[in-house]
């Protein structure tokens, strides 16, 4: 790959190329965020009826 | 050894394991995919067939390894689970499967993007493509089955059996998809098949697989301590980790 | 409850509720005799669909078959009995799959005579087709049973059923079709029934572990 442009163009086939990868990253970047997120809300809801955990479960 | 086994498997023990670990599995397979990235994407010379639409291997074929790789591990955890009797067995099938299934997913889109400019076509029945797409059933099967139980624990075992008998199926499906694909369509050289690919083309494809592994190792942790947190959200170590912010 | 005791209730039972048996059968035939509607009555088009066509219906018509299998002994209690007696588990279900299988599975072999009549399939090779179903059904009769034991304590397994075992039956559906279409083109058909043989040994040897270890699993919960 010898220039910037080539690279962006990706030899004419850029309209494959650069979707495949940007699907790639959004799936990996989401099931990345994802669970510590959940683990947020988990431990908030937890953390919400620690207090009185008397209740039944 | 038997003692470190056994602490390994107590939730509380392993869930702060696995918060220490995580995100340095997470900087590491960072930097890995990037390095395979740049050997892959700007240093590995055009093929000669495909020019630069060859560049999707680097995401796709360790898509496709993640995703096989993945059923495997929910397998072992599974049998470990089910003969042991060990909860966190399962809870790392648990974690494990949304990760499988994205990969799975992952490897079916780049694979018809990339079949778009080869064939012309956006999906094309070839051997490899079809058994992902039943792979993928699979994982749906699995993660069905696994959510349809209220109690959780019914729900993993019986996620183990399936994960299970889909381990032995696998194989199967996988020669009888070949055995199909060249009853109906002369056999498609896919890229992947040609052994003859420069070392420049393959080094940042082993450095893309090691990136991925890094990255399912990283974030299956991380959904582990998920799992490990609502199946023991009773104890009182959960409590008291959920008492003090 | 011996296995021969088993086996006999199962299929008094079965006889005392035919008209529930009824429903693969005529599931079947409703399939089979949509796609002339679909694709229209040109024979020729609907002798070169014939086998797959066939195959499919057939397929869907077993599993409709087995959301049954346990779910009335599970709600009636005779499933618990099964598990507490002597006899071995995954011995019962191997009995129980295959006996549900000669009230379910066998007509859809017999009816596929019929239904290749309808489709224009060639009469002369309508002995292979009729094999091959003979051989595929059991193999989907002990996969369905699988999923039918996972799902049976859940309220509405119905609609989970087919999402867990179809994907496991693709192998069955490609020999099975296969040797149907192969017949026709009056081509080898050794190797596809073979595979479809061996699917069958095991089927009829792997099943019931996981069938039995799906019911314990049950009816834990």
């Amino acid at each position: 790959m010898s220039s910037w442009h080539e690279f962006l163009t990706m030899g004419g086939y850029a309209a494959y190329v650069w979707p495949a990868y940007g699907v790639a990253l959004g799936v990996m970047v989401l099931n990345a965020v994802l669970p510590s997120r959940r683990q947020r809300a988990l431990l908030k809801e937890l953390a919400r009826r620690a207090p009185n955990n008397q209740e039944l479960p | 050894m038997f003692v470190w086994f056994h602490k390994l498997a107590s939730p509380p023990y392993f869930y702060r394991l696995a918060g220490r670990l995580a995100p340095w599995l997470a900087w590491a397979s960072l930097i890995v995919i990037l390095a395979g990235l740049y050997g892959g994407l700007w240093l590995a010379p055009p093929d000669y067939q495909q020019g630069d639409g060859f560049r999707i291997i680097y995401v796709h074929v360790p898509s496709a390894w993640m995703s096989l790789f993945i059923y495997v591990v929910m397998a072992l955890a599974a049998a470990i689970g089910l003969i042991w009797r060990m909860k966190l067995a399962h809870a790392v099938s648990a974690a494990a499967a949304p990760l499988g299934a994205a990969f799975t997913f992952l490897a079916l889109v780049t694979g018809s993007l990339w079949g778009k400019p080869m064939w012309g076509t956006y999906w094309v029945w070839d051997a490899r493509l079809t058994s992902e797409l039943v792979l993928l059933f699979l994982y749906f099967g699995y993660l069905a089955l696994h959510r349809a139980f209220e109690d959780q624990r019914s729900g993993d075992r019986a996620g183990a059996i399936l994960a299970l008998v889909g381990i032995v199926n696998v194989p199967i499906i996988h020669y009888s998809v070949k055995w199909w694909n060249t009853l109906h369509q002369g056999p498609t050289v896919f890229f992947g098949a040609r052994a003859d690919i420069a070392p420049s083309m393959y080094i940042p494809l082993f450095i893309m697989i090691i990136g991925f592994m890094l990255y399912f190792a990283a974030f299956v942790l991380k959904r582990l301590q998920v799992e490990i947190l609502s199946r023991e959200r009773h104890t009182a170590w959960v409590q008291e980790l959920a008492g003090k912010p | 409850m011996n296995s021969a005791a088993l086996v006999r209730r199962d299929l008094r039972l079965a006889y005392r509720r035919r008209g529930e048996l009824a429903t693969p059968v005529v599931f079947f035939i409703i399939v089979t005799a949509l796609f002339p509607l679909a694709l229209g009555s040109e024979p020729q088009l609907l002798r070169r669909l014939a086998p797959g066509v066939i195959w499919v219906a057939a397929l869907l018509a077993s599993l409709i078959g087995q959301d049954s299998l346990f779910k009335n002994d599970y709600e009636d209690g005779s499933l618990e009995q099964m598990l507490l007696s002597p006899a071995a588990l995954e011995w019962l279900t191997l009995l129980r799959v295959l006996t549900h299988w000669l009230v379910t599975g066998l007509p859809l072999v017999i009816l596929s005579l019929l239904m290749g009549l309808l489709l224009n399939y060639p009469l002369d090779s309508l002995d292979v087709l009729a094999g091959s179903l003979l051989l595929g059904t059991p193999v989907l009769s002990f996969l369905g049973a699988v999923g039918a034991a996972l799902t049976v304590s859940l309220r509405r397994s119905g609609m989970l059923l087919p999402i867990l075992v179809l994907p496991l039956t693709v192998p069955v559906l490609i020999f099975g079709a296969a040797a149907a279409e192969r017949a026709m083109q009056g081509e080898p058909v050794a190797a596809p029934l073979y595979f479809l043989a061996a699917m069958l040994v095991l089927a009829v040897t792997l099943a019931p572990f996981a069938i039995a270890g799906g019911l314990r699993v049950s009816l834990e919960s």
